[in-house]
């Protein structure tokens, strides 16, 4: 039997969420107000969190280490958020949402935590309304929607390319109502640098103030970890330059299990790398894939030329061309899902065919899109006989009114007309779907401490789909963690306030302030981002978009040497108790170097291809899949959840087994 | 490309400042202006010297943490862009340029480019939101419809990231073009309409309590604006404001 305990409701599918409702414990109002609850983070996640619990009358302590949490990176996201509201008609449901989740993730994710999400879904649009989120509307005033890769209906709530940051200041307004009522504490430019247990139970953070260096300790009855994914860990990424995972890190050290942190979702369409100096990856929606055909030269000989700047990529025929993703997968093309259309760039760039100076660049193509639309808008207008250069003004047009603001956002980066050249674009680390495990409850294996939104790794399996992240945050944030966490503290309304002055945070913020000592004195050799570029090298070669068990073992020993070399080598200028960027990225970088090894451990323990994983060793041998990503669910439907020993090669293994009851497992198919 | 660098150097908020020249080298085109501060900070704490402290975060225009004053602009010289997608092609070899914070009273420096921009959210505790709690048990989201063109023009204003390039820019120090996009985001929606009264007041004085200057209608901040926020809005605030008084 596993230590680990679900905590799944019993009874069917559909009601398991209602019924959990109506059957845990509450805390009467009155009592609310003697409780205290921390949330570090405030992105979708953390930020809803924080403003439900102090509308629920619980006074909550919240932590951003920007300086507001309107610039959480939840802001950055482009596309959407789905709901299953089926406004469209077109047959949408809970169940649809529910399935299309699940599938996409390639069945690795947790049932009934999917079917609640699905269930809640439709209330976020509505909250998002009544809050004043300026969603996209059609011209009888009522909502908008898109359609968003691998499912078949119109689900996807947006608000023009910025539907993270509308959802964000909503989020941020809600909670500046509570700031307003007193109800939300807001510590910005704070990190926390530890979880502090007493009796075993999560009873607040050490936190070190950004702006004057001060160490301070925060108590309360609960704590929640709302951090976000660790997608920093590959150095490039396309996370906010701060983005890390020091909070859940700290947390997995002091008993919170960390679950398939092998999981990462690489996009396909990123800007490519142009140098040395590059310090993030932008990316540009997925949506370009509906009208760029990607493609690579045939012969070597045009690659070689087009990076000694001898030919232009106009200048190839249809014929010198290699349509790769058409070729190899006709029924989608270049509508394949996310991971198989990232690994089909990284193929043919491994072979020598990427077609910038770094070699790591595919080309998307809008050509015939622009023959296409133009062709189409001749005969619109009735244009008779028009010349190719009238057909290509008239596509153009259309192609700017769809993408406009990519194209243009894509020529200020790379200084290069789309409309007149291919985009170059390379696939990029953009999320992570692993994270810190919980049960239903969203509670970690500590009691007392919970984590939510993209920091933990409940909701999206192997492999997330568009427009879900949103979701899942506020879907956590919101609606769900309010409700559980009111179960644990039911226990707590005698407890009183938590002193910060038991031996227990006494040690922590020791530990905490040797550690910063150690990096301030060190004056070792070599910068903070030295060490950093190097892992994410090592992380992006080995672990990165196909992984196999030789690259695997390789990079667990060069992490482990890289981390003995940083504890010796590193230098941080500055001191302690002053704003210092670099003190901060060195503690992150540390937490990323020890990350990264169990990443590789996870990667290699899973011996099975799905969703993001692709373990080169698991393919499909032969028949119409055959070079394809075989999936073992005999043997591998769990959950990995890692429990920290010391060292991070050490962790213990812990499965949580997936129970599929209420969907057929599939393999997936493009070709 | 080679270049000397004029940055503003201040230990903290108690501290003098100064400007301080800086060389660097082999600057490529293609590097953001964030990607040439990593090359000096590199080079910086190389020779031990303490690295340049400047807020960023996203780099890619949307978070609104960057914040520098290039060559007397804020955000630089290209237009619709914060300094994080600014590039250096827009430079030349042996060019010099100034680095300063936004210079503003209500935006304390805290050390070399990094200020203080808090009184920013305290304006928006005072009224930027809507009264409505977060049960999901509100109406159907399509219960109120409403017309496309006020949509779009509430989305308008909402895209303000809360850089405070206005306020840099600025000879005022003014922060309407900040309020005034709050302002018309809700102004525009019905679910705004509640509480618009004691919004715009509540907003109105924060921000005067804050030591922001007044407007002038100089059209500096929309010119900067990396969101193209429109000046209108400052009209409809005035508007809503004057609103506001009749009624009370």
């Amino acid at each position: 039997m596993s230590v680990l305990d679900s905590k799944v409701p019993k009874g069917p599918l559909k009601n398991k969420w209602t019924d959990y409702k109506n059957h845990i414990d509450l805390v009467n109002p009155a009592n609310k107000r003697n409780i205290d609850v921390i949330v570090v983070g405030t992105g979708l996640a953390g930020g809803s969190a924080c403003a439900t619990l102090a509308e629920l009358g619980y006074n909550v302590k919240a932590f951003a280490y920007q300086d507001s949490p309107r610039r959480a990176h939840s802001i950055a996201a482009q596309g959407g958020i789905n709901a299953a509201k089926n406004y469209q008609g077109d047959g949408d449901s809970t169940y649809r949402l529910f399935y299309d989740t699940v599938k996409g993730g390639d069945y690795r994710s947790r049932e009934a935590n999917v079917y609640r999400l699905a269930e809640v879904s439709a209330n976020i649009i509505d909250q998002c309304v009544a809050q004043g989120v300026p969603f996209a509307r059609d011209y009888g005033g009522l909502l908008d929607n898109r359609s968003f890769g691998g499912v078949l209906v119109s689900r996807t709530f947006y608000a023009k390319g910025q539907t993270g940051q509308q959802l964000l200041l909503g989020a941020y307004s809600a909670m500046n109502r509570q700031i307003a009522r007193g109800k939300i504490e807001m510590h910005n430019r704070h990190e926390m640098l530890d979880v502090v247990k007493v009796d075993g139970k999560a009873r607040g953070i050490i936190a070190r103030n950004l702006i004057t260096g001060e160490i301070e300790r925060h108590s309360a009855h609960a704590v929640v970890i709302a951090s976000g994914g660790y997608g920093n860990v590959f150095f490039l990424s396309t996370n906010a330059m701060g983005s890390n995972v020091s909070a859940g890190w700290k947390i997995h050290k002091k008993g919170a299990f960390f679950a398939n942190p092998c999981y990462t979702q690489i996009h396909p369409t990123c800007i490519p790398r142009s140098g040395d100096y590059q310090s993030k990856l932008t990316l540009m929606s997925e949506s370009l894939r509906n009208d760029g055909r990607i493609w690579v030269p045939k012969n070597m000989e045009d690659v070689m030329a087009i990076r000694e700047g001898r030919k232009k990529p106009t200048d190839l025929s249809e014929d010198e061309r290699d349509y790769y993703l058409e070729r190899r997968y006709p029924a989608f093309g270049n509508l394949v899902p996310r991971d198989v259309a990232s690994r089909a760039a990284k193929e043919r760039c491994d072979a020598g065919y990427g077609v910038n100076a770094t070699g790591e660049a595919v080309y998307l193509d809008f050509a015939s899109a622009i023959t296409r639309y133009g062709t189409e808008q001749a005969k619109i207008q009735n244009i008779k006989n028009a010349s190719e250069a009238k057909i290509y003004e008239l596509g153009q047009a259309i192609v700017e009114a769809k993408y406009g603001n990519l194209f243009q956002m894509y020529e200020k980066i790379v200084d290069e007309n789309p409309y007149e050249t291919p985009m170059m674009i390379y696939p990029a680390v953009h999320y992570t779907m692993g994270g810190v495990w919980v049960d239903y409850n969203l509670m970690t294996t500590v009691p007392g401490l919970y984590c939510i939104g993209e920091a933990n790794f409940s909701d999206h399996g192997a492999n997330r789909l568009g427009a879900s992240a949103l979701m899942q945050g506020l879907a956590d944030g919101y609606f769900v963690l309010p409700y559980t966490i009111g179960d644990y503290l039911s226990d707590d309304i005698r407890t009183g306030k938590i002193s910060t002055d038991s031996p227990e945070f006494i040690e922590a913020e020791k530990d905490v302030r040797e550690r910063l000592e150690f990096f301030v004195t060190n004056k070792g050799e070599h910068s903070v981002d030295y060490y950093h570029k190097k892992l994410g090298k090592i992380m992006w070669d080995k672990c990165g978009m196909s992984r196999n068990e030789k690259g695997l073992k390789e990079a667990m020993a060069e992490i482990k040497a890289l981390r003995e070399d940083f504890w010796k080598n590193v230098s941080v200028p500055g001191g302690i108790n002053e704003m210092n960027p670099e003190l901060e990225k060195a503690g992150r970088v540390a937490d990323f170097i020890e990350l990264g090894e169990l990443f590789a451990k996870d990667a290699l323990t899973r011996e099975e291809s799905c969703g993001g994983h692709f373990r080169e060793e698991s393919v499909e041998l032969d028949g119409e899949q055959k070079g394809e990503a075989k999936r073992n669910d005999k043997d591998f439907a769990f959950v990995s959840a890692w429990e920290y020993k010391g060292e991070p090669a050490d962790a213990v293994l812990h499965k949580e087994e997936l129970e599929f009851n209420d969907i057929e497992l599939k393999q997936r198919s493009y070709k | 490309m080679n270049l000397t660098l004029k940055i503003w150097r201040q230990k903290d908020s108690k501290t003098k400042g100064q400007m301080v020249d800086y060389k660097v080298t082999d600057i490529s085109e293609h590097m953001s202006f964030l990607e040439m501060m990593d090359v000096l900070n590199e080079q910086l704490i190389n020779t031990g010297e303490e690295p340049v402290a400047f807020d960023h975060d996203c780099r890619e225009g949307i978070c609104g943490m960057c914040s520098m004053y290039i060559n007397g602009e804020a955000h630089g010289p290209d237009r619709g862009v914060t300094t994080c997608q600014l590039h250096m092609r827009m430079f030349k070899d042996g060019d010099t340029i100034t680095i300063e914070p936004f210079r503003a009273k209500a935006f304390p420096v805290i050390k070399d480019l990094v200020v203080d921009r808090s009184s920013f959210d305290r304006i928006q505790h005072a009224g930027g939101y809507i009264s409505v709690n977060t049960s999901g048990n509100t109406q159907d989201a399509n219960a109120t419809p409403i017309s496309k063109h006020d949509a779009d023009e509430a989305m308008d204003a909402a895209t303000c990231i809360g850089c405070g390039a206005c306020v840099a820019t600025c000879k005022n120090s003014s922060a309407m073009l900040f309020v005034g996009a709050k302002v018309s985001q809700y102004a525009l929606l019905p679910q705004g309409q509640v509480e618009a009264t004691d919004r715009v007041k509540n907003m109105v004085a924060q921000m005067d309590l804050e030591g922001f200057g007044n407007c002038s209608n100089t059209g500096a901040c929309e010119i900067e604006c990396p969101k193209g926020i429109s000046l209108e809005n400052i009209a409809r605030m005035n508007r809503e404001l004057l609103k506001a008084t009749f009624k009370s």
